[in-house]
């Protein structure tokens, strides 16, 4: 195999397994909101109380959880392909992505503490 | 022998003002908007707010009081907009995948629902809650 001469440092790298990536984090976060839309009808609305409740249970903790990593999964690879289209010089894009990564981590840490921190 | 010809520069018209965009792109270019605003704003504002709303006392009070505020309500209205427009338009690039309406006239249909559907729903939400 013939390598590139030169790799991009800040490239997209697999095209194919982010493109395929994207959608599967799609389809996990269509089936979510599909899910807490079905909960949420099926209680005929909720009250503060009811709320509290539905994010008391385990279950519905954990398919909340895999909604926000796939969000910030698909939040990455959206974030980076613009940052790809419209910020050419390295010295901006570098930083400008570990700066998108890191928010990204922040906010799964930030969801773990809301999720199982204050219940 | 005649030189080998340079190729001519291929053109670019890139006056955004002047561009007449047809409605696929339109749809296209508020999806990559409609993303770009979810992450800005959509992600940390559900956070903050999901995380209020399971506050007790107190705290609950003042998500709802938040909440009640108009320019709050606005901000609520444009990124739920900003979700179902980038939800619609995603679903119809996954269908464009698997060659369903990637044909030129049902993908400017489909645009135009995206679009107009986005809209309604945000429309019906606004009007309900106020």
């Amino acid at each position: 195999m013939v390598m590139p001469a030169k790799k991009h440092l800040v490239g997209a790298h697999y095209g194919l397994a982010d493109w395929l990536a994207q959608r599967v984090t799609a389809v996990i976060m269509v089936l979510y909101t599909l899910l807490a839309l079905g909960v949420i009808a099926w209680h005929g609305g909720l009250d503060h109380a009811g709320w509290r409740a539905l994010f008391a249970h385990q279950g519905f903790r954990v398919a909340t959880f895999l909604f926000v990593a796939a969000l910030l999964y698909h939040a990455w690879v959206g974030m980076r392909n613009i940052s790809m289209d419209y910020v050419k010089p390295l010295a901006v894009r570098l930083p400008l992505q570990a700066a998108i990564v890191a928010a990204l981590v922040a906010y799964a840490g930030w969801t773990i503490g809301i999720l199982w921190g204050q219940l | 022998m005649s030189a080998p010809q340079r190729p001519r520069p291929r053109p670019v018209y890139l006056n955004l003002l002047a561009i007449r965009m047809p409605v696929p792109a339109v749809a296209s270019i508020l999806h990559r908007l409609s993303g770009a605003l979810l992450f800005f704003f959509g992600i940390p504002s559900a956070l903050w707010a999901l995380q209020a709303s399971l506050g007790s006392g107190a705290a609950y009070d003042a998500f709802r009081a938040c909440l009640a505020h108009p320019l709050t309500r606005l901000a609520a209205l444009g990124l739920l907009w900003a979700y179902l427009h980038h939800l619609f338009a995603g679903l119809r690039h996954v269908l464009a995948d698997v060659h369903v309406g990637s044909e030129l006239k049902p993908a400017r249909h489909s645009a135009l629902l995206v679009i107009a559907a986005a809209l309604a729903i945000t429309l019906v939400v606004g009007v309900r809650a106020w």
